[in-house]
């Protein structure tokens, strides 16, 4: 076929392939290395602490964050703002309750941290359940969004050719490559997010002279063209463009700040480094990172609606294409491509990432112990049906993502994952190695009460429903207090002395390291 | 839950590929080994009962609850405060920057505290849980 390529098109095509490729190669030295249970779902665990804490944060920028961030600060100013505060808050969670006693008690999915003390075959399948439907709803997001800012770039690449290049490019990363080639994808990701942002948010800062000041003053008066054709000017620092219910944004709050400790693609990371102490590290080093990301988000975000204002952005590309937009007037047609490029990684790192979590959980949780009962019956079979799953959920998200088309909402999709997570995983991590009288049943009704109660609330929202029954964008407010209702009704009706007996021994675990898993020596 | 069968065939890890060496005889290595494997690893219990781990985990406690509670409710403050204080928010504290910018950008440099405290007093926990370890005759992390 022909590709109808414009200069700027085939200079982000070019830089685009140059990632790919240089990727490509790392996968196939990863690959010679990933042999073995421990090396592939785990990188041997020899990943180190401020490389996990760039992969970390390379695996959580995702195209809502670079792409839809920007654009929303530059739609509704003060109110995008709020999503960055949310997702780097959101660490101390993970920080504070979940990196280490994780990282002590489990080995490669966050079902090893409930399988402990509870009977195995039911949280396994219950948590592996919850474990993929959070990455597909998360990996579908970012599919749609790779296919709209592909088909946007490069006039004669269709939505659906866009979208099944990417799926399979994800694909191959991580049927041959595993979690080593995959963390690698994620720190080169990250260390060109951050070098374009800072070089973009340098730009806007030279508009005015690096007067922070004088920026400042740029956004007190946007205008846009109204609904009917007036101007409309608005303070862009104003709280309350966006949200006009202040739940909305107690619940967006809620979903972000504890769904975060709750996404398996985040909590499998703490997995790939030596012990709980670099756990600990890396999770320091992300949040460096991801702070300053989000700041940035201030200069491109604002500096979009300041300089290009939206209706300039309205007519090129749309929301989503304000950080690139903004990076074509301030740096011409080569710093475009860059930006361009950057966020095509983005969205194949954070893919990758997700198709891990979700094929580790399949392997790890479903197959190896719900249905095989913990053992392997031939050598080596666990790695080999990671690998099939991950084909299977990346043909299966390639074919959602086809079907679902360019017009469905993409932070819909991303708040809703973190609504899953903070519901339905959150309240029995948090119990399992906090509670000692916690058992099976509450892990498995807390599991599928927040399961159930976020998406069915998202279904009645008012995204999906003329005449909502349920009044907030985000299920959080209501399903986060369900899961964990789900979890304490669960354990009260039920007793399992198993499981509190072997209480001292995840407490021994999860706060002293004994017993956890080394990295692998070579 | 022990396997009747001593032959051990996970795979060597980091074998050049999982085709060639694939089953080994013997002991599993620690990398390999379940939960179930290991519950005899060490008395729990009397690890679980001792006072000077008793007393670590109070100490942790006495940490981690306060400073999560204080980043929980730090944080909603700011969408509290935007929601239904708009007027106090909307006031100007330096040139156009208002009260609800610089109350968001503090929440960065909260986060960033709290993390680099944590991580500091934690390290002090590390050394009494090897001490701990070394006490029990146990490696630890």
């Amino acid at each position: 076929m022909i590709l109808a390529v414009g200069e700027s098109g085939q200079t982000a095509l070019w830089m685009f392939l140059a990632f790919v490729a240089a990727t490509l190669v790392i996968t196939y030295f990863s690959a010679r290395k990933s042999a073995g249970a421990s090396a592939y779902f785990a990188a041997g665990r020899r990943i180190t602490g401020w490389q996990n804490g760039l992969a970390v944060a390379g695996d959580y920028m995702s195209a809502a964050s670079f792409l839809g961030i920007a654009g929303m600060i530059a739609f509704n100013g003060y109110d995008g703002f709020m999503y960055s505060v949310g997702f780097l808050v959101a660490y101390l969670t993970v920080l504070l309750v979940v990196a280490e006693p994780l990282r002590n008690a489990g080995k490669y999915t966050m079902a090893d941290v409930l399988a402990y003390r509870l009977r195995p075959r039911p949280v396994r399948a219950v948590a592996s359940l919850s474990t993929l439907t959070v990455s597909v709803f998360y990996m579908i997001a970012q599919m749609v969004g790779a296919g709209v800012l592909v088909r946007q770039l490069i006039s004669g690449v269709s939505y659906e050719l866009a979208v099944i290049g990417v799926g399979v490019l994800m694909v191959v990363y991580v049927v041959f490559g595993g979690m080593l080639a995959t963390t690698w994808v994620q720190i080169i990701k990250a260390i060109l997010l951050m070098s374009g942002s800072i070089f973009l948010s340098v730009l806007v800062l030279n508009r005015f002279d690096f007067d922070i000041g004088r920026f400042f003053s740029s956004l007190t008066a946007i205008s846009q063209t109204g609904p009917n054709g007036e101007t409309i000017t608005r303070n862009f620092l104003t709280p309350g463009l966006l949200f006009k219910n202040p739940w909305d944004q107690i619940s967006l709050g809620m979903a972000l700040v504890l769904g975060t400790a709750g996404l398996p693609h985040i909590l499998i990371r703490f997995y790939t480094v030596p012990d709980a102490k670099t756990a600990r590290a890396s999770v320091v080093w992300a949040m460096l990172i991801i702070g300053l990301f989000y700041i940035m988000t201030t200069f491109f975000g604002f500096g979009a609606a300041s300089l290009l204002g939206p209706d300039y952005i309205k007519t090129h590309g749309g929301t989503n294409m304000a950080a690139p937009e903004l990076a074509r007037v301030l740096g011409g047609e080569v710093f475009f491509a860059f930006i361009s490029a950057v966020a095509f990684a983005t969205i194949l790192a954070v893919v990758a990432g997700l198709t891990i979590s979700a094929s580790t959980s399949f392997a790890h949780d479903f197959f190896t112990n719900v249905l095989h009962h913990g053992k392997e019956h031939r050598p080596g079979e666990e790695v080999r049906v990671a690998r099939i799953t991950a084909f299977v959920v990346g043909a299966a998200s390639i074919a959602i993502a086809i079907v679902l088309g360019p017009s469905v909402n993409v932070a819909f999709l991303v708040g809703l994952a973190f609504a899953v997570a903070a519901s339905a995983n959150l309240p029995v991590i948090v119990f399992s190695i906090f509670w000692k009288r916690f058992n099976t049943a509450g892990a498995v009704t807390g599991l599928l009460t927040g399961l159930v109660a976020s998406i069915a609330l998202i279904l009645v929202s008012p995204d999906f429903m003329a005449h909502p029954l349920f009044p907030l964008k985000n299920p959080a407010l209501l399903s986060i207090p369900i899961g964990f209702l789900g979890a304490v009704l669960g354990t009260l009706l039920s007793r399992e002395p198993q499981s509190e007996a072997r209480f001292n021994e995840l407490t021994v675990r999860a706060n002293t390291g004994l017993g956890a898993e080394k990295a692998s020596p070579h | 839950m022990s396997s009747p069968e001593r032959r051990d065939l996970t795979p060597e890890s980091a074998a050049p590929t999982d085709i060639a060496p694939l089953g080994r005889d013997g002991a599993k290595p620690s990398h390999e080994q379940t939960a179930a494997d290991e519950a005899r690893l060490a008395d729990w219990d009397a690890i679980a009962t001792d006072s000077d781990f008793q007393s670590l985990v109070r100490e942790k406690a006495v940490f981690i609850v306060p400073a999560t509670i204080f980043f929980i409710v730090f944080y909603f403050a700011l969408p509290i405060g935007v929601g239904w204080f708009p007027g106090l928010m909307e006031t100007k504290i330096a040139g156009d920057v208002n009260l609800a910018y610089a109350f968001a950008l503090s929440q960065f440099f909260m986060a960033w505290a709290l993390a680099l405290v944590y991580a500091a007093v934690a390290t002090g926990w590390d050394r009494r849980a090897a001490a701990l370890l070394a006490k029990f005759g146990k490696e630890g992390q």
